[in-house]
């Protein structure tokens, strides 16, 4: 079904605009035009923080943290090899990026390991970075119960993240 | 700052535990060899970044985004009950929600930070907007483009296989999340 979702989302779109008389090809032109503009704006902080994590993980700090952390996270069913993902996806989103793209080359996109980085980072967001945009923005000091409530989200989604790859790709280890 | 600290201490860590292991010639090794695999990253990512912001932009421009935020006004007028009466607030609700469905997450955030202003006490957080927050922060997306890109990137067959996974994982955390900030609002409250 995802097989062709994806096409379809490119279709519907362009059916919609045209209907509507709008010059889609334009649209799409200058729309992947900016994406040239994010893609410059991510390229330093990824040159920078992938230096930094494959120097954690050749100096073999990654794999002392997750044997470190592996009792708590085991126990939740957590991959103890995604630690640091666990760890750095609420505070940096980049770093999260550099992490899951590390623990996808290292074990293999397809391994058990690599797919379970990928469904944490595509389910998870960096939640001290938006809650500090919002709440300066909006200029709010008494945030209450909101990290921890968001926090407590950004768990749930690293263990359904576990459940989940392990149900849904049982062939994978 | 967070990230000074947070490149000092992944510098530091990896010194240490490179001394402590007696991998030593790994770690120069890693430094330069990292660099590279940054740029080779982001260049791979290249064509499906370009690609999904493309379409991110047609949905925008093609009224997809506002068809399907009239389809949500609904559903989140019972999570934000103060929106019922406030038509901007409404709209700014269901815009910032729909854009982060689809993907464009710099769409969702202006729209969703004029959201936070009407529904602010003060300079407290209220009920309300602490559901806003966990909704942004759990980040139900439908594509997420980034981590397909990087799959791809990797030389993964099927990029996209993970889409389910990462739905049913992050309509888990948005409910969870919301049903905690219930939770912890009620004994706020006592």
């Amino acid at each position: 079904m995802t097989d062709y979702l994806v096409p379809l989302l490119l279709l519907i779109p362009a059916l919609a605009a045209l209907r509507r008389k709008e010059n889609a090809y334009d649209i799409l032109l200058t729309g992947a035009g900016s994406g040239l503009k994010l893609l410059v704006s991510i390229l330093p902080p990824l040159i920078l923080l992938l230096t930094a994590v494959t120097m954690l993980r050749q100096s073999g700090a990654m794999e002392l943290l997750g044997k470190l952390l592996s009792p708590v996270l085991t126990l939740f069913g957590i991959p103890p090899e995604t630690a640091l993902l666990v760890l750095i996806r609420p505070v940096s989103g980049s770093a999260a990026l550099a992490v899951g793209a590390q623990l996808m080359a290292a074990y293999g996109v397809d391994s058990l390991v690599g797919v379970t980085a990928a469904v944490m980072l595509g389910s998870t967001e960096t939640t001290f970075y938006t809650i500090s945009v919002y709440f300066g923005a909006a200029g709010i000091r008494k945030t209450r119960y909101t990290l921890p409530a968001a926090l407590f989200a950004d768990f749930i989604g690293f263990l359904t993240a576990s459940w989940t790859v392990k149900c849904f790709f049982p062939n994978l280890s | 700052m967070v990230m000074s600290w947070i490149w000092s201490l992944f510098l530091l860590v990896s010194i240490l535990s490179a001394a402590f292991t007696g991998r030593g010639a790994q770690l120069s090794q890693a430094v330069l060899q990292g660099a590279q695999s940054g740029v080779t990253l982001a260049v791979s990512m290249a064509g499906s970044v370009c690609l999904w912001t493309g379409v991110g932009a047609l949905m925008e421009e093609s009224g997809i985004t506002d068809a399907l935020s009239r389809i949500l006004r609904p559903i989140l007028g019972r999570l934000f009950p103060s929106s019922r009466a406030d038509p901007a607030l409404a709209r700014d609700l269901s815009a910032n929600v729909c854009a982060n469905f689809l993907g464009l997450g710099n769409a969702a955030t202006p729209m969703g930070i004029s959201a936070a202003r009407r529904l602010k006490r003060g300079d407290t957080a209220t009920d309300e907007l602490c559901r806003l927050i966990v909704l942004n922060t759990a980040s139900i997306q439908l594509i997420p483009a980034n981590v397909a890109a990087v799959r791809s990137a990797l030389g993964c067959a099927r990029p996209f296989a993970i889409l389910p996974a990462v739905w049913v994982s992050s309509i888990c955390s948005a409910g969870l999340g919301l049903a905690a900030a219930w939770l912890l609002g009620r004994l706020c409250r006592r």
